[in-house]
C-alpha cells in the first residue's frame, strides 16, 4: 500500500521545501554563481573593479602544464584512496559481520579514525612518515635513499595516500557493516547449511547483495577525495615537494586564498566542479548497471 | 579558535557592563599566535590601561595567511576591523585597493605630530608610498640573520662568523672535518637566500626597482649572482656541508640549531628568542649579519614581518582610538616592552636608542640584536634595497620553492628550475597587472 501526504494547496507545500531551497540557494547556487562570474573576470581581492575577460582565466588554467600534473595527481589520488579505504573497510566489516571474538570492541574502536579531523590526523602521520625523527628514521639510517617524502615526490604522495585511507576506511567500514547487518540471517544460514564455506557465502551471498552500498561508497569515496584531502595536504606536504602532491583541491586553495588569485582559484573550481560531475555521471552510466536493488 | 573567539565575547560583555559606556570601542586582527599573540594581547593591555578613553579588542586570527583572507572577507562584507595586521607579501594588493587609510593622513587627521624620518630607512621604505610616506605602521620587524653555533666554530678555531659567501664554505668545510654531521641547515625558504640576499649584495630581483616603478616589473633573478648562489649552495649540498631541515624531515632548522645538531642557519632575528628559550643547555651561540659575496660592499638588509593598517569604513571616533593605538606603540618604552618579550626589533632609531641607553644590548639573552638594526643600517637605501613591490609574491615564493625542491632533488640542473620558476613567476606577475590594469603605485 503506498501512503502519500498531500496538501489541498501549493502554497503548504511550497513552504515545506522553502527552508531546504534556502539553504541550497545560499551554501550552493549562491557561491557557484559568484565563482561563475570571477571566473570570467579578474576579480580584485579587496574589491574595487573587475574587468570581464571571457574565457581568459580557463584557457590559461588549461594552459598550464603544473594544472594538468593536478588533475592526473588528483585522480590517481582518487583511484588509490577508493579501493585501500573501500578495501580495508570491508575487510574489516566482513570480519566483524563474523562475531569473531572481542567483534564489539572492534566495531567501535574501527570507527575512531574517521572522527580524528583531517589536520590532526596528518599532524600524527606527519610524525609518524618523518625520515629523520619518526618510527622511519631507524630504517633510513642504514638506506637514506628509502624513504624521504620531504624530496621524493612518490614518498609524499603515498603518504599522504596512506593517511587519508587510514581515515576513510573507518567510515567506509560503518557503511558496509550496516549493509552485512541488513543482509537476512536466513539467507547465510541456508547457504551455510548447505555447505558453502566463509568465503563462497562472501563471494556468493554477502558482497552480491550489498552492491547498492558499494556502489553508493564508490561514488562517495571518489567525490570526497576530491574535496577532503585538502586538511592532510595541507598538513603534511603543502603541496610538496615541488607540487608532487599538489591536489586540484589544495591548488585552488593555494592560489586563491594565498596567492589571492580569486579570479584563477574561482576558474579552477569550475573546472573542478565539471571534473566532479563527468565522474559522477560516467559512474552511475556505466557502473550502476551492474548494481542489484533489491 | 572557537575559545578565543568565546573570549573575545566574554571580554566584551564584561567590558560593556563594568566601563562606563562612553570608552570608544575598536578591533584589530593579527596574525601572531602562542608566545608572540600572548604579547600582542598584554600589548593591547597595556594601551587599555594607559588610558581611558578607548579600548582596543585585539583577536588573533590564527596565522598571517588567515588575517589577509578573513580581513579580506570582512571588508567586503563591511564588517572589517579598524586594524588588521598584514604580512610583508600581502602590502601591494592592499597598497592598490581603496581599503585603507594611509598611516600619515589618519595620525594628521586626528592631530598627532609624527617624526616620520624617526623611522629606520630600510624599514619605512618597505611600507611607505613612492614620495617615501607611510601608509601603514610597521609593527613586528625583523630581518635575516646567520646563527652560528660558537662552540662548533671555536673546534675550527674561529671566534668570528666569516664575513663572504665563499669563507663560509671554507668554515663549513672544516666543520664538516671536524666531526659535524650537519654543517648548516637549509629549508628551501627563499626569504634569506633570495630577497635578503639580493639586497645586501646590491643586485635587483626584478627590474623596474624590485617593482616600485610600475606593475609591469619582470623577474631577473636567473640572470644575476643568484643562480651562483645557489649553485654553491647546491654544491655544498652534495658535499655533505648543507642539510635539508623542514617539518616533513622531522626538524625545522630552528629546531635543529637550538638542540646543536647543525652549527650554521639563516634565518629571522625573531626567531631569537626561541633559540634562546629551546636551546641545549650550555650551548654557546649568537648572531652575524649575512655574509655578502666577495668583493662587494654590503648594503642594507630588507625587513620582515609585518605592518598595521587602518582599514576603510569606520567612525571617526574609531579612527581616533586608532591612531592613539598606533601613537601608544610608537613610544620608546613600547618599544622595549615589545622587542623584550618577542625577538622582533625596535622600527624607530628613537626606540633604538632608548633601548641601547637601558642596556638592552648589553647581556644575554637580548645580546646580538642590535645587529639587526646594524644590517638593517648598512648603507642608504637605495632601489635595489628599498623592498619588493611584485605582485602574486605569495605564488612567486612557492614558485622559487618548488625549483629549489626539484634542483635538490636532482631533476633538473640549477640553470634549468630557476629559469622555468622566473618563467613561471612572470606569468603571476603579468595576470597581476592586468588585474590591476589602468592602477598606478600609490
Amino acid at each position: 500500500m503506498e501512503k502519500r501526504a498531500t496538501f489541498s494547496k501549493t502554497s503548504i507545500g511550497v513552504m515545506f521545501i522553502l527552508p531546504q531551497v534556502l539553504l541550497v540557494f545560499t551554501f550552493f547556487y549562491w557561491p557557484t554563481g559568484a565563482a561563475m562570474y570571477w571566473a570570467f573576470t579578474l576579480e580584485r581581492p579587496w574589491g574595487g573593479g573587475n574587468e570581464w575577460v571571457g574565457f581568459d582565466n580557463f584557457r590559461q588554467v588549461f594552459a598550464d602544464r603544473a594544472y594538468w600534473g593536478s588533475i592526473f595527481r588528483s585522480l590517481v589520488f582518487a583511484a588509490a584512496t577508493a579501493t585501500l579505504s573501500m578495501g580495508f573497510g570491508l575487510l574489516l566489516a566482513v570480519a566483524c559481520d563474523r562475531g569473531l571474538k572481542g567483534y564489539q570492541a572492534f566495531r567501535t574502536v574501527f570507527v575512531w579514525p574517521y572522527a580524528v579531523v583531517a589536520p590532526a590526523a596528518a599532524l600524527a602521520f606527519r610524525f609518524i612518515f618523518a625520515p629523520e625523527a619518526g618510527i622511519f628514521a631507524a630504517l633510513v639510517k642504514q638506506n637514506p635513499a628509502f624513504w624521504n617524502p620531504a624530496q621524493n615526490g612518490y614518498h609524499a604522495m603515498a603518504m599522504i595516500i596512506i593517511c587519508y585511507s587510514w581515515k576513510y576506511a573507518a567510515y567506509c567500514f560503518i557503511f558496509f557493516l550496516a549493509a552485512l547487518q541488513a543482509i537476512p540471517r536466513s539467507v547465510i544460514e541456508a547457504s551455510a547449511l548447505d555447505g558453502a564455506g566463509m568465503l563462497r557465502r562472501v563471494f556468493d551471498i554477502q558482497l552480491p547483495l550489498i552492491t547498492p552500498t558499494f556502489f553508493f561508497m564508490l561514488v562517495i569515496s571518489i567525490t570526497d577525495s576530491f574535496q577532503d584531502s585538502f586538511g592532510i595536504v595541507d598538513v603534511m606536504t603543502d603541496g610538496g615537494p615541488a607540487k608532487a602532491t599538489e591536489l586540484l583541491v589544495y591548488k585552488i586553495y593555494f592560489d586563491g586564498f594565498r596567492g589571492l588569485d580569486y579570479s584563477g582559484a574561482a576558474a579552477q573550481s569550475i573546472v573542478l566542479m565539471l571534473i566532479m560531475m563527468v565522474l559522477t555521471f560516467f559512474q552511475f552510466r556505466y557502473i550502476e548497471r551492474r548494481v542489484h536493488y533489491s | 579558535m572557537k575559545s578565543k573567539f568565546l573570549m573575545t565575547v566574554a571580554a566584551m560583555m564584561v567590558a560593556t557592563t563594568v566601563q562606563a559606556a562612553d570608552r570608544v570601542k575598536f578591533e584589530m586582527w593579527h596574525g601572531l599566535t602562542g608566545d608572540l599573540g600572548g604579547v600582542v594581547d598584554q600589548v593591547c593591555k597595556r594601551f587599555n590601561e594607559s588610558q581611558s578613553d578607548y579600548e582596543i579588542i585585539c583577536t588573533s586570527q590564527g596565522s598571517y595567511d588567515n588575517a589577509l583572507q578573513n580581513a579580506i572577507a570582512a571588508y567586503r562584507a563591511k564588517k572589517n576591523p579598524t586594524i588588521v595586521q598584514i604580512f610583508d607579501a600581502g602590502t601591494l594588493d592592499l597598497l592598490l585597493s581603496e581599503a585603507y587609510v594611509p598611516a600619515r593622513k589618519l595620525m594628521a587627521d586626528n592631530g598627532y605630530k609624527i617624526n616620520w624620518d624617526d623611522y629606520i630607512p630600510a624599514i619605512s621604505n618597505y611600507y611607505a608610498n613612492s614620495k617615501g610616506e607611510l601608509n601603514s605602521f610597521p609593527f613586528n620587524s625583523s630581518t635575516a640573520m646567520m646563527y652560528w653555533n660558537k662552540d662548533a666554530f671555536a673546534k675550527i678555531g674561529k671566534t668570528e662568523t666569516p664575513k663572504t659567501w665563499e669563507e663560509t664554505f671554507d668554515s663549513l668545510k672544516a666543520l664538516k672535518a671536524a666531526g659535524y654531521e650537519c654543517p648548516m641547515a637549509w629549508n628551501y625558504d627563499t626569504w634569506p637566500i633570495m630577497e635578503q640576499f639580493s639586497a645586501i649584495n646590491n643586485i635587483p630581483i626584478a627590474t623596474k626597482g624590485n617593482g616600485y616603478q610600475g606593475l609591469d616589473a619582470e623577474f631577473i633573478v636567473n640572470k644575476g649572482k643568484f643562480v651562483d648562489v645557489i649553485k654553491s649552495l647546491k654544491k655544498g649540498y652534495d658535499d655533505g656541508l648543507v642539510k635539508i631541515k623542514t617539518p616533513d624531515t622531522g626538524a625545522t632548522i630552528v629546531q635543529a640549531f637550538a638542540n646543536g645538531d647543525c652549527q650554521v642557519m639563516l634565518s629571522s632575528i625573531a626567531d631569537h628568542g626561541t633559540v634562546g628559550k629551546t636551546q641545549k643547555p650550555d650551548m654557546k651561540w649568537d648572531v652575524a649579519m649575512l655574509p655578502t659575496l666577495a668583493g662587494v660592499e654590503r648594503h642594507n638588509s630588507l625587513v620582515g614581518g609585518a605592518s598595521l593598517w587602518a582599514l576603510q569604513g569606520k567612525t571617526d571616533a574609531e579612527y581616533k582610538g586608532a591612531a592613539a593605538f598606533f601613537n601608544f606603540i610608537a613610544q620608546p618604552d613600547s618599544a622595549l616592552f615589545w622587542s623584550t618579550n618577542t625577538g622582533y626589533i625596535p622600527v624607530t632609531k628613537s626606540g633604538f636608542d632608548f633601548m641601547k641607553s637601558q642596556g638592552f644590548y648589553d647581556k644575554a639573552p637580548y645580546k646580538g640584536r642590535e645587529l639587526a638594526i646594524a644590517s638593517l643600517n648598512a648603507s642608504p637605501v637605495n632601489e635595489n634595497t628599498r623592498g619588493i613591490r611584485l605582485g602574486g609574491f605569495v605564488q612567486i615564493r612557492k614558485e622559487m620553492r618548488d625549483a629549489l625542491t626539484d634542483i635538490f632533488a636532482n631533476k633538473v640542473s640549477v640553470e634549468d628550475g630557476i629559469n622555468s620558476a622566473v618563467e613561471r613567476s612572470n606569468a603571476v606577475l603579468r595576470k597581476f597587472e592586468k588585474t590591476y590594469a589602468g592602477k598606478m603605485l600609490p
